[in-house]
């Protein structure tokens, strides 16, 4: 909210507190001010004076241009060129001599230039009449600014015109200080200063109001209070310059006398109003068969319609509150009026309403129809109904002064659900207690009562507190506290580190480990991504060579998205991944991330669905930084995955649970992709992109090694703790050994059967090569694995290994048919075990 | 025969002076101090030397052995020396070539900043409490204070979800992506207060996670974005603590030297509410471009946990008390770094990722 200090010292004297301290104490207590807006500032205080104008002529050389002779209280009045249309002798003017500096009306910038002189059309000119444009009041350019005839001629304009507007956000517990009398409320009691309130008595001018408009309130939940006074035979017309200026200053239009009055005290006491044309509302009256307009507050019937005083046609529902008569829809409560009933310049007559209104009904319509007006925004926050008789009489009041309207006698009240007054016990301890810091009792009851709190002190420490009747958001003594803690000062709180007994421990282990899972990941040196976790059902369709888009029902959709790429919540981490994949491809040869984050899945019949937790891994280009030592490192692939899922395994301490079997899946390409299981429970996929899913993700033609894995079934078998085996005392003794078997062999199978026959003679298995071609026969594949022969006891003889050797050899011929093709002593290398053909493939 | 030993020595000491490599070192062991060597064939004479003269001659000829060994030695150091000096001469790199490129993995950098506050906030004795993103209006907004029409769901627009029964069913039950974590302190307190439901135990807790809002996405304003909410709820936690809480958590987090204003302010969930602002990182407190020129930097939001959310989470407000605070890892880092543009948090361009340490 906009707040002229000019205005606000009307009801508080601010003008001796600097604006800066002002504004800082005013934040402090809960009224941030988020702006200083120093109107006229700037503005030459030789050169931009008060002036008046003593003739005006035609231009001799131009139709549309005249020549005003301007008094600016220094030598010889000047005669100026302007086409202004509103000029006029004898009015006050803002006038500015050569050399001011004005904003430049005619550019879009509007930047600062410096008035020259020089001739208009032959006609020399010394100086400006100036907008309101010209002096950045406003982008008023149509007609010359007019001030107030008492303004001093000579006087320099930013003595007379100049302030200084605080921009003050006001969060919802403060809706009551909306207005300037609110603000001045605050700052009375915050400085201890008296607050004048504007006056609201008026003289019964006019005849009884009795019998002239009847008021019915047929839905009192939503309409709490409705106040009518009529006012006759008013003049409409330009309101006095004063207002029209207070208005600006706060934001506001001014329209006409009326409506601005309206408007004024919405924004000095925090009452919207409106004006009503009541020859208007008689015309309707007779023409749906009446004598008397008759005022109904009814909720709105399904079609009905209105055309707003902006012009725009409001298709209304039961949701809405509104102001009708007998001949239908007046205006929409509290939001926006009608256009047929509006006051214009032939208005004579004025009823005036001042409602009371449900604040939810009233946020719900303004949001729905998109109406932000100044009235929705206050009652859309709560408007106490005390204030509505307030505003009326206030309204009234100046437009029998302004615009020399009869205030008819009485008023029509009708007041069917005032809020219960609301009368809270508050004792010193509690405020204490809650705080941490001591409370004086006067203190307490003076700053209540500077608030307008009605106090009765109890007992030493002990208040009977009533709520003032333009609050409507005290419900029990915190609230209370709130309000003697924002007006000492949070600063004057200690600083104390809590006292209170410790909660129990209530270890998270799932987190724990996924904090060590995130860690490994970092290790093994892939970069932690966060992904959107909407994403739309066609993104993931994408993900299937099948392109099959999954239905809405799957997903947890939501009913209000802001744009159409974010819509649903992600099912998998691989869409995230693929698009991060993508943003990074156009620049990186070589992208490794991994993301740990949630999926969420419908539970059929249930609100809320399952939120899972999944580890997901997206590996592309070399898998080692090319450098000059190693300009092509291979590329990732299917085991350069499987070879951190492996790792990850064995340092979860699962490397015996965890198993890979080939398994197909919509994304990954057939035979480079495997499920994984948990003790024989499928837990995540692990496997290669699909060249053509690559190609419908606009991926580059190279390979894309992805895993997801969801973590709580795996985090929750890791074993709380483990055996350390003692470091073997005794050599091994190492041997290779090469297994020929045939080509459908998994090698998972042949080192089973190793270790099995070896038992734990056979510490360790290590398979170091794979051999296909010539002198294998076709068809056949031959696994070369070094082994450590040991016992925790002794050291091995010959003997022994040729036996543990003979163990292994039949076992693996009993179960794969494998044949051997060598046993060597470890000190040969481990290549020499197969023929180095030519024709030889390696793999692995 | 002692005239031969001279002989043979000097001849020795020529050819040990010549010789330049390991290999000719050992030939030259060989020649003359191996089994067959020179040397040794002569010594192999003394016995023919009149016994008289034996003892003469026999140690002369072991000082010329010890001799000759002793020269060996002196020689052998030289020429291992000059070979590895030879061979270091070989061996030397450019050392301005770059190094082997390591793979090196990095934490998001929110995961980065959570990680902190979650460190600062443990050593106060703080738990980490985590809680769903889908929820019902229920939690998110009713049982904090929130009810239907209730202006501050203005301040926090709302992502609803489809499952959202439709007309004719409670509010409460609409499905919504949480838009804080304060729905945690719900979940939080009703099951710590179900252990003793007479008695709840005191609860001091971290609730960290994603949040959703309905925004446009610009470099100022999200969809989504982490928060980190506190609640301590115990008999005798005060308005003081939460100061005294705020300020070890900012001066831990800024450093020591950061000031900081609590300032009045409004949440439906907290009474008496405030807003703590510390002094601008970049301008220090003169006002900058960061700061709106005013000097300060919003950083959280706080107060005492309202009466009303107490009773729904299962404690006493007549008995317990509790403080409540929020703040958003993105924002920290964002003040922490220089970033002005949010969205780089989850577009994940390695460009910016690879930027934190
Ligand atoms: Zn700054």
């Amino acid at each position: 909210m906009r707040v002229p200090l000019s205005w606000l010292n009307e009801f508080v004297t601010v003008e001796d507190i600097p604006v800066d301290t002002l504004a800082e104490r005013l934040t402090l207590a809960g009224l941030e001010v988020k702006a200083v807006e120093r109107v006229g500032d700037w503005w030459d205080m030789e050169r931009i004076r008060v002036g008046q104008v003593l003739r005006v002529e035609r231009h001799p050389n131009a139709d549309r241009l005249l020549l005003a002779t301007v008094d600016y209280g220094g030598g010889e009045p000047l005669t100026v060129v302007t086409g202004a249309p509103n000029v006029r002798p004898g009015m006050k003017v803002a006038f500015a001599l050569a050399g001011a500096t004005l904003i430049n009306g005619y550019s879009e910038a509007r930047e600062r230039m410096v008035l020259e002189p020089r001739a208009i059309r032959g006609i020399p000119s010394q100086g400006m009449v100036l907008s309101e444009r010209e002096l950045g009041l406003s982008d008023e350019h149509e007609g010359i600014l007019e001030l107030e005839p008492e303004a001093p001629v000579g006087a320099p304009l930013r003595e007379w015109l100049g302030d200084t507007v605080l921009e003050i956000d006001i969060l919802p517990n403060i809706a009551r200080c909306m207005n300037m009398v609110g603000v001045a409320r605050e700052v009375a009691a915050l400085y201890r200063r008296p607050l004048h309130y504007p006056s609201t008595a008026w003289e019964r001018t006019g005849e009884p109001i009795d019998g002239r408009v009847e008021v019915e309130i047929q839905d009192p939940k939503r309409c709490h209070r409705f106040v009518a006074a009529l006012i006759t035979d008013v003049q409409v017309g330009p309101s006095p310059a004063w207002m029209q200026r207070r208005l600006r200053l706060a934001g506001m239009r001014p329209i006409n006398n009326i409506v601005d009055i309206t408007n004024y005290v919405m924004l000095e006491l925090g009452e919207p109003l409106h004006a009503f044309d009541y020859e208007k509302l008689v015309e309707r009256a007779r023409r749906s068969g009446h004598e008397v307009p008759r005022i109904i507050m009814r909720q709105a019937r399904d079609g009905e319609r209105l055309i707003t005083l902006d012009g725009v046609e409001r298709h209304l529902t039961p949701d809405d509150i509104l102001v009708t008569d007998t001949a239908g829809v007046l205006s929409i409560a509290g939001i926006m009026g009608g256009a047929e009933t509006e006051v214009d310049e032939t208005t004579r007559h004025i009823l005036l309403e001042a409602a009371a209104w449900d604040f939810i009904s009233i946020r719900r319509t303004s949001r729905r129809l998109g109406i932000f007006s100044e009235a929705a925004a206050r009652f859309s926050r709560g408007v106490h109904p005390a204030l509505a008789l307030e505003g009326n009489r206030r309204a009234a009041r100046l437009m029998h002064e302004l615009a020399g309207g009869t205030i008819a006698d009485g008023v029509v009240d009708n007041y069917p659900a005032p809020p219960p007054t609301v009368t809270v016990e508050f004792n010193l301890d509690f405020g204490e207690h809650l705080l941490g810091m001591s409370l004086d009792p006067d203190e307490v009851a003076d700053i209540l009562e500077r608030l307008e709190f009605h106090v009765e002190r109890r007992g030493p420490r002990h208040f009977t507190v009533t709520q003032p009747d333009h609050r409507l958001d005290i419900a029990g003594p915190a609230d209370i506290v709130e309000e003697i803690v924002r007006v000492v000062g949070l600063d004057t709180l200690p600083s104390t580190l809590m006292a209170d007994e410790l909660p129990p421990m209530r270890p998270d282990r799932l987190r724990e480990l996924e904090a060590r899972v995130r860690d490994f990941m970092v290790g093994a040196g892939l970069q932690e991504i966060i992904s959107y976790a909407l994403t739309t059902p066609e993104a993931e369709g994408r993900l299937r060579l099948d392109g099959h888009v999954l239905p809405d029902e799957a997903y947890v959709r939501l009913l209000n998205p802001t744009s159409a790429d974010r819509r649903v919540m992600r099912r998998t981490l691989l869409v995230s991944l693929v698009e991060a994949l993508r943003r990074n491809v156009h620049h990186r040869d070589r992208v490794m991330l991994f993301e740990i984050g949630r999926v969420y899945l419908p539970k059929p019949g249930e609100l809320l669905p399952h939120e899972e937790l999944r580890l997901g891994v997206a590996l592309t280009g070399p898998v080692r930084h090319p450098s000059w030592l190693e300009p092509e490192p291979p590329d990732a692939d299917f085991f350069a995955v499987k070879g951190i899922l492996e790792a990850l395994c064995r340092h979860l301490h699962l490397e015996e649970r965890v198993c890979l079997v080939p398994a197909e899946h919509p994304a990954l390409q057939p035979g480079r992709s495997a499920a994984v299981e948990l003790d024989g429970r499928r837990v995540g996929i692990v496997g290669e992109m699909h060249p053509l899913v690559r190609e419908a993700n606009d991926l580059p033609a190279k390979r894309v090694a992805l895993l997801e894995l969801t973590l709580s079934p795996v985090l929750a078998a890791v074993p709380e703790t483990y055996r350390v085996e003692p470091v073997p005392r005794y050599p091994a003794v190492i041997q290779d050994l090469a297994v020929v078997v045939p080509e459908a062999t998994p090698a998972a199978d042949v080192e089973r059967i190793i270790r099995k026959a070896g038992g734990n003679a056979v510490g360790y298995v290590h398979l170091f090569d794979v051999y296909r071609g010539e002198p294998l026969p076709a068809g056949h594949k031959s696994l070369a694995y070094r082994l450590h022969y040991q016992a925790p006891d002794r050291t091995l003889t010959d003997e022994d290994v040729v036996h543990i050797r003979e163990r292994i050899v039949d076992a693996l011929r009993q179960s794969v048919g494998g044949t051997i093709r060598g046993a060597v002593k470890a000190s040969e290398r481990p290549r020499a075990v197969h023929p180095t053909a030519t024709s030889g493939t390696y793999v692995g | 025969m002692r005239a031969e030993l001279q002989a043979l020595q000097a001849e020795a000491m020529e050819a040990l002076a010549r010789a330049q490599t390991s290999g000719e070192l050992a030939e030259w062991r060989t020649r003359f101090l191996g089994r067959r060597g020179a040397l040794t064939r002569l010594m192999r004479r003394v016995g023919q030397v009149p016994p008289e003269e034996r003892p003469v001659v026999g140690r002369f000829a072991n000082e010329v052995k010890q001799a000759l060994e002793a020269a060996y030695r002196e020689r052998a150091e030289a020429i291992r020396r000059a070979e590895v000096e030879e061979m270091l001469q070989r061996d030397a790199v450019d050392v301005t070539l770059p190094g082997r490129p390591p793979s090196v993995g990095r934490w998001h950098p929110s995961t980065q900043t959570l990680r902190e506050i979650e460190h600062i906030f443990a050593e106060l004795g703080f738990q980490v409490y985590r809680a769903r993103d889908v929820e019902l209006d229920e939690f998110n907004f009713q049982l904090l204070n929130i009810p239907p029409g209730h202006p501050a769901r203005d301040m926090q627009d709302t992502f609803y979800v489809t499952t959202t029964p439709q007309d004719g069913q409670e509010e409460g039950h609409q499905v919504l992506l949480r838009t804080h974590t304060s729905p945690g302190q719900i979940h939080a307190m009703r099951e710590f207060a179900a252990v003793d439901p007479d008695n709840p135990p005191p609860v001091r807790i971290i609730l960290p996670g994603m949040c959703y809002r309905h925004e446009q996405i610009t470099p100022r304003s999200e969809i989504q974005f982490h928060q980190v909410e506190g609640l301590a709820v115990g008999r005798h936690i005060t308005m003081a603590d939460l100061k005294g809480t705020v300020e070890y958590f900012v001066r831990r987090m800024f450093g020591a030297e950061r000031r900081l204003r609590f300032r009045a302010s409004h949440f439906p969930f907290t009474e008496p509410s405030a807003e703590v602002d510390m002094d601008c990182l970049l301008c220090r407190g003169e006002g900058c471009r960061i700061c709106k020129q005013t000097g300060w930097l919003e950083i959280m939001g706080c107060g005492m946990v309202h009466p009303v959310v107490l009773r729904n989470g299962g404690y006493d407000p007549q008995h317990y008390t509790g403080f409540a605070f929020g703040m958003g890892p993105e924002r920290i880092t964002m003040l922490k770094y220089g970033i002005e543009d949010i969205r780089y948090f989850w577009q994940n361009d390695l460009r910016f990722l690879e930027q934190f340490g």
